[in-house]
């Protein structure tokens, strides 16, 4: 076996005993990415649907759909903006076409000039300017065939564990979800930061419960006094709306297998995060400043926090179910891993990695934090997870205030 | 021997995990850390869900993973089905404010 559990060697403790490397695409701005995508990136939803008839027709293009981008304020516009800009910006993209409509309050070139920042191949369209849906396909689709034309001939090189940022979450929990899976991704957490590389934790809602256990591995004091302060914020919002938050977490399918409040949800998703210690605490779709564990304050819903992670540069995300999920994103990678053997194999389209495993006794926790490593690099190195294969390109923004 | 499988977290935990389905009248055995107890099982319980280990007085905290899960809304007995209808989470509890 290639995993060597708190085995002491002169003193070090080693989870891997091998320095682990992959394939990457790197950017202009030095980060990696392990996918070569032109995105078009419509920053309204009147143009998503334009986005789409652009894939449909050039290969090599992805694109999402989404209901936001005009008549937001504030906070909440700001967020989005990140979010649409973080998504460009991730290192799995070459090249992003900007396409708005022309009106919206979401600016396809203010988007635009943000991600050319990073140095990478930015094309800005609007329908308005282009005369219409069809003469806007024609020319999207003219810049996309010269993108993913260049795209193609950027060659891999090889690359260290410490450029990637693995995302981490689970959805459709069940019982089995903080015995399994969620502890295996633990290890793999506390594997990739002894690479020198960086595991996101997020689902803010689902910590509420076990916020002491992640403040006390904080780095320091601001760390551990955000962890308290994010999990208030998110626990007040249920307080302002007179809610019981179980009304929509855990939800009926938590519930059924077994989930009986969130804090027994949390205390099962919080084990994701491993044992290292908690380096900083980050906006939704903010970029981690740190290597190591980092905490993204991103809501339970599945494909909000998917998205927040992407945004933020994750170049590959692990996702745990229990009750199964088809889950993915256009950017990327997303390799779900199930706690239990039967949905494993009921799900198997949808299932990359079963870690049922653990709870049959058939291995351990660490064994199952070592395949899902080793699951990582093949991804890095051009693996396409089920989802891929499926085209399932998730997308959704945490909204923070009302569309107006 | 307990033919039942199990999984009893922490010596603190007032609940143990049933691994397969348990009919009632059971008895199954939960070990963790150095103590074991035997419990008869009062109602089928599926897997995935929860029993109790020991009797829990209505309005005790209710403790997995060696940390407060709940609390108890009902008195509970030792091998009963520890759900919903008998522990309730304390947290996000918006609608338990008054106006």
């Amino acid at each position: 076996m290639f995993i060597i559990l708190k085995a002491k060697e002169e003193g070090v403790t080693r989870l891997f005993n091998e320095k682990l490397q992959f394939w990457g695409y790197r950017r202009p701005d030095g980060r990696v990415g392990v996918r070569n995508h032109v995105l078009i990136l419509p920053t309204i939803t009147c143009a998503t649907q334009t986005a789409q008839r652009v894939t449909e027709l050039v290969s090599g293009t992805v694109t999402f759909i989404h209901q936001h981008g005009c008549a937001q304020v504030g906070t909440d516009y700001d967020q989005t903006a990140r979010t649409y800009a973080g998504l460009g910006m991730n290192p799995n993209v070459y090249g992003v076409i900007v396409l708005g409509l022309g009106c919206e309050t979401h600016q396809a070139h203010r988007i635009g000039d943000e991600i050319a920042k990073c140095g990478k191949s930015v094309e800005t369209v609007s329908i308005q300017e282009h005369g219409g849906t069809l003469q806007t396909i024609a020319e999207v689709a003219k810049i996309a065939v010269k993108m993913v034309q260049d795209a193609s001939l950027v060659q891999r090189e090889l690359c260290d564990f410490s450029e990637l940022i693995v995302g981490t979450e689970c959805g459709g929990s069940d019982a089995c979800s903080g015995l399994s899976a969620n502890p295996a991704v633990g290890r793999t957490s506390d594997m990739l930061v002894e690479q020198g590389g960086t595991a996101i934790l997020a689902e803010t809602t689902e910590l509420i419960g076990a916020e002491h256990l992640l403040a006390n591995r904080a780095a320091n004091d601001t760390v551990a006094k955000k962890a308290y302060a994010v999990i208030k914020m998110m626990e007040n919002r249920s307080i302002q709306m007179g809610v019981d938050i179980r009304t929509g977490n855990p939800s009926p399918g938590n519930i059924e297998g077994g989930l009986s409040s969130l804090e027994e949800k949390s205390l099962g998703a919080a084990t994701k995060s491993g044992t290292t210690r908690l380096e900083e605490v980050i906006d939704y779709a903010e970029r981690p400043t740190k290597k190591g564990l980092v905490w993204m304050d991103t809501p339970g819903h599945d494909i909000e926090q998917l998205t927040g992670m992407v945004a933020g540069g994750a170049q590959i995300v692990l996702f745990t179910s229990g009750r199964g999920t088809p889950t993915g994103s256009p950017i990327a990678p997303v390799i779900k891993i199930s706690t239990n053997t039967p949905m494993f194999e009921r799900m198997n389209e949808n299932m990359d990695l079963d870690a049922g495993t653990i709870v049959d006794g058939k291995e351990t926790v660490g064994e199952v934090g070592g395949r899902i490593m080793k699951e990582i690099q093949a991804v890095a190195n051009g693996k396409l997870t089920k989802a891929e294969i499926l085209k399932q390109h998730d997308f959704g923004i945490w909204r923070i205030g009302p569309t107006f | 021997m307990s033919e039942y499988k199990t999984l009893f977290l922490n010596e603190r935990d007032s609940v143990a995990v049933a691994l397969s389905n348990i009919p009632a009248g059971a008895e199954v055995t939960v070990k963790a850390e150095g103590i074991e107890k035997t419990i008869r099982i009062l109602e089928p319980i599926r897997f995935g869900h929860k029993f109790a280990v020991r009797a829990i007085p209505q309005g005790d905290d209710i403790i997995k993973y060696g940390e407060v899960i709940g609390a108890a809304i009902a008195p509970i007995d030792a091998g009963e089905h520890v759900h919903v209808h008998n522990l309730e989470g304390k947290r996000g509890r918006g609608d338990k404010i008054v106006q």
